[in-house]
Order: structure tokens, then sequence, then C-alpha cells
């Protein structure tokens, strides 16, 4: 969907960032002054490269060797600020007609009413922006800029001013529309959550290269080090399905291959799989299986991983039984200590156990 | 007292017609110039930058000469215009409309530079990721939301234009009924023997009109403001 080599420099930084994919969903990350952004100004036009060569859906946008330099309005890319940069002049139904008035009529592919429904925003289209919370900012955001019909939609830190359950419900809302619009998404972020949950392919750019790529829950942990300070948790998500709810003590049990999972929530139980998140942080390993523990979740699986160097820190992948990935972060003195190899037997404990809020 | 005569009820006609041709004549480059100076780097953007600003800082009576020179009969500027336009300045209301605009055109650019120079570069980004071009994006994003600025400077060159003097008596004398503004006809009224009556009135009048003129910029700039 996007193939790009695109070298850029001003007068304190160089940036030099070469990859392909056809992810639906690429999660691009990196220390701050990585380039993310940058990047993304490239893409949208926004910023002219020095020499190199873009593609967005087989067309070429950028071809410096043959001269072309598309401007950012015939490149048909939406771009999702972190502060939405809604037109403050306009109302919502303003902002979100926007694009569309620009777009030649037979490339119109969104309608309108379907993005209005699927964004949830119908009851704030006569609303001004002054008036919106951050959480609605950022959905008319997403729809003035699906409205344009683009070939890409990039979102640079979309998440990064809103609170928790907001932002679980625009990682809900951003699934939705890959969903139903099929429009290839590179999402900038700084959050290991958000790129795990959403992403196909994780980017890790940083001094202005990409220094790994690959699926999000093995690339985020053995990029880890160029990724600030321990900040940028590793987190996993499991699929379980409801057992039952345990109302004496207020906790969910949920049935997983590997063992149990306890869940501080009521979930009715339901047919359909559920998933759950789990910070690495939040995950011990035991080379047997352990008795006297106050944890209550406890799941088997096999080292596959181990990333370890200078840093105390440890990252070790797990491949839970029926197949999950997990990974814990452990110190270095504990592996050692342990003695804890690829292919051993092991047990996860996990002590906190957070509910992905993305239904099925 | 206010029992005007025809040649005060003249100077009036005549100074809201030159303040007003020059408020519209200087608006229009005054918000490109200002944008430009705002959101562009380029060699010579201080140059244009002084350029701009120096009658503000010139003896009025210089600019009005440096009119004279460029723009009379036998200026450059003044023959090319007269003999390919029919356009003549010289001892015209025109002229004085051209000396109240040059005069009035740096006191235009400061507030609107400064409300181009707030509105968030990103909104442009934006409307161009949406697909409107450099054009579209600035009728349609930054002039907007750059109004209440473009309102205060279109009253103060309107203002200044009503008021100014020096450099329009330089240029096109003071010709009643042609060239006599308001403030040209009170310097007239103030060396006839016993015209302080006449001046006193046409002083009244010139502040009444400027006060108007702000009224209206406030309730205009409300407006605007209130939209955002």
């Amino acid at each position: 969907m996007i193939a790009l080599d695109l070298r850029y420099a001003c007068a304190n930084f160089q940036l030099s960032a070469k990859f392909a994919s056809d992810a639906r969903i690429i999660g691009l990350v990196g220390p701050s002054g990585a380039g993310k952004t940058t990047l993304a100004l490239l893409i949208a036009g926004l910023l002219r490269p020095n020499a190199g060569r873009l593609a967005a859906n087989g067309v070429t946008l950028v071809d410096t060797d043959k001269g072309i330099f598309l401007p950012p309005e015939k490149r048909r890319i939406g771009f999702v600020f972190q502060d939405a940069m809604l037109f403050p002049h306009l109302s919502a139904r303003q902002n979100i007609l926007f694009g569309r008035w620009f777009t030649p009529k037979p490339e119109r592919r969104v309608p309108f009413e379907q993005v209005v429904e699927t964004v949830g925003v119908g009851h704030l289209l006569q609303r001004r922006p002054s008036t919106l919370s951050g959480g609605e900012k950022q959905r008319v955001g997403l729809a003035r800029a699906l409205l344009s019909s683009p070939r890409l939609l990039l979102m640079d830190e979309p998440m990064a001013s809103l609170d928790f359950s907001r932002r679980q419900e625009i990682m809900d809302l951003i699934e939705r529309l890959r969903d139903a619009f099929a429009i290839p998404m590179l999402i900038i972020s700084h959050a290991a959550d958000e790129v795990v949950r959403l992403a196909d392919e994780a980017i890790v750019l940083d001094h202005g290269r990409v220094v790994a790529r690959g699926a999000p829950l093995e690339t985020i942990p053995s990029a880890s080090r160029v990724l600030e300070g321990g900040r940028f948790m590793v987190a996993n998500a499991l699929k379980a399905s409801v057992a039952s709810y345990d109302a004496r003590y207020g906790l969910t049990r949920l049935a997983h291959p590997a063992g149990e999972i306890v869940l501080v929530a009521q979930i009715e139980p339901d047919a359909r799989p559920i998933r759950v998140q789990v910070k690495a942080t939040d995950v011990a390993i035991g080379k047997s299986y352990p008795v006297d523990t106050s944890v209550r979740t406890i799941l088997r699986g096999m080292i596959v991983n181990i990333d370890a160097n200078d840093s105390p820190l440890a990252f070790v992948a797990l491949e839970l039984v029926g197949g999950d990935r997990l990974t814990a972060a452990i110190t270095r003195l504990a592996l050692d200590e342990l003695k804890l190899h690829k292919g051993d037997d092991v047990f996860a404990l996990v002590k906190s156990v957070a509910l992905d809020e993305r239904g099925q | 007292m206010f029992d005007l005569s025809p040649q005060e009820i003249t100077a009036i006609g005549l100074s809201v017609k030159v303040a007003s041709v020059a408020t519209l004549a200087a608006l229009p480059p005054a918000i490109i110039v200002a944008y430009a100076l705002a959101r562009w780097r380029f060699p010579g953007h201080a140059a244009l930058n002084a350029a701009v600003h120096l009658p503000l800082v010139l003896p009025p009576v210089v600019t009005g000469f440096a009119l004279l020179l460029l723009f009379g009969r036998h200026g450059p500027a003044g023959a090319f215009l007269a003999e390919h336009f029919g356009l003549i300045f010289a001892f015209r209301w025109t002229g004085a409309a051209l000396a109240a605009t040059v005069m009035s055109f740096p006191l235009m650019i400061r507030p609107i530079r400064l409300s181009f120079e707030n509105v968030d570069r990103r909104l442009g980004d934006a409307a161009r990721s949406l697909g409107a071009n450099r054009l579209w994006s600035f009728l349609l994003i930054a002039l907007p939301l750059a109004a209440p600025g473009v309102i205060v400077g279109a009253i103060l060159g309107f203002a200044k234009a009503l008021g100014e003097f020096g450099a329009t008596i330089t240029f096109v004398s003071n010709i009643p009924g042609e060239t006599q503004t308001i403030p040209a006809a009170i310097y007239s009224f103030i060396q006839t023997p016993n015209g302080d009556p006449e001046a006193l009135r046409l002083a009244f009048i010139s502040a009444a009109i400027a006060i108007v003129a702000l009224l209206i910029s406030e309730a205009l700039q409300r407006r605007a403001g209130a939209r955002l």
C-alpha cells in the first residue's frame, strides 16, 4: 500500500527512511525527535524531501529523479493531527464536509451518512469546535479526513491528548474504520499498547532511520533499547472466553488454554471470545508452578525469545499454551539467577489484567 | 453651530470619498503583503518590511514630494498612467486618495500581519491535506480566521486616510472642491481671519467620524470573534 525511500535534511536533523508495506495499519514508533512527524509530513507533501521516491496504493506521489512532486492537495492523503486541528470558524458539519468539496465526484468513495454513523458524530454536527471535548474533536477530525476519500490515512499521535477511556473509544473506532472503509492507515504513536493492538506491522524509527520492523509484539520489545527509558511499555493482548462471574469476590474468571485468567470486572458469560491486555511489567516468571503466591492468574508457556542487553531490564517472550504471545519484563539479575533459556517451559504470573474493550 | 457652509460640506464629502477609496485600494495589497511577511521567508523579507514601513517614519512632506516626483504629470509613473489609462493624479482628488493610500498602508499592515501570525499554520496544512490548494486554503482558512485583524487594519487605515495632511497637501495642494479634505480645510480656515468657528466645527466633525469608525470596528470585531 505504501512504498517509500526518502531523504530529508534540515539544519540539525537528517532523515533517511526506506520501507514498503502492505499492512492495513502500520504503527510508526520511536523516541521523540526520531523523525516520526517529519516522515508523516513528507508523506503528506507538507515537507519536500531532498531526494527519494514515495508511492501510495501504486500511485507515485514523489520521484525526485523524474521530477515528480505532487503538492499535498493532489495526494489525497488524510491527516489526523494530535489536537485534531479543526477549523475553529466552521461547524463540525462544515469541517467534515471540507475535504469532500475538493474531492472530484467520481472519487467520492466514502458516503457522508456512513462516516457520521460509524464515527458517531451525528449529534455534534451543528456544534462549533470550541464547544467539543477532546475525544469529540478527534472523532470529527477522523470523519473529516475520511470524507476526503484518502488513499492513505496518516494519524500523528491521534490519542496522545486523550484520557484512558477516550483512548479506548478511539482505538475501537479506528478498528471499525479499518474494517468498514478499507483505507490503509499509518499511525504514529508512543504508546506500545496502541501499536500492539492496532497495527499489523510496527516500524521503529530512531535518529531518522528505520531501526526495526515486523510484527508489533516482537518488534517493540527488541527495539525497546532505543525507546525512551522504559516509558514505552509493552502490552500483550490475549484472547480468552468468559467462564463465569464470581459475585462473591466481584471477579470474572476467563478460560484460556494456558490457564485461568482472573479479571477484576463483571462480564456476563458470552459465547464470543474477549481480549484482555497485560502489561509486560505486570508479568513475573516462575520455573515451577508457584503454590504460595497471591497471584491468581498463572499461565503455562515456553520461552521463545530473550532480549537482554546492558540495560537492567530484559524482555522474555513466551508462547503460551494455545499459541498466544506474552512478553514479560524482568530484571537481568532474575534472568541470570533463574538461568532462563530459550525453549524452557515456564509459568507466567500475571499480576494485573485489563479488559481490552474492543468487543469481539 | 452645525450650520455648515458649502465649502465645509464639500470638504467633508471629499474626505469620506478619499478615505474610503484609499482604504479599499490599500486593503487587498496590505492583506497580501501582511500574509507574505507573516508566513513566508524569502530573500528581501527584511527589505520589504522596511519599505512598507517607510511612510510611517519619513516626514509626510518627503513622502508627498516623492509622490510628486513619481506620479506628477512629468513623473515616470504619472506620465505612463496618464498616457495609457487616462489616470491623472496631479492636483486631482485621485492624487489625494493615492497619498492617503500610501500613508495608511503601513498602519494596516501591522494588525493584519499579527492576526495571520496567530493563525496556526497546521490549520493550513490540514486544509491542504484535504485537497485545498494554497489559494483556497488562504481564502477559506487563514483569511476568515484573520478577519478581526483585517477589520482593525481597515479602520486604522481609514482613520489615517481621513486625517492625512502633510503628504496630501505637498502632492496635490489644497484646492477647494478637488483636493481640499477636512484637514486641509481646517488649515485654510485657521489661516483665514475669523475662520476659527469653521475650523472648530470641522475638527469636531472629523473627531465624530473617527469615533463612529472605531465603534463600527469594535462591533465587527466582536462579531468576528464570537464565531471562533
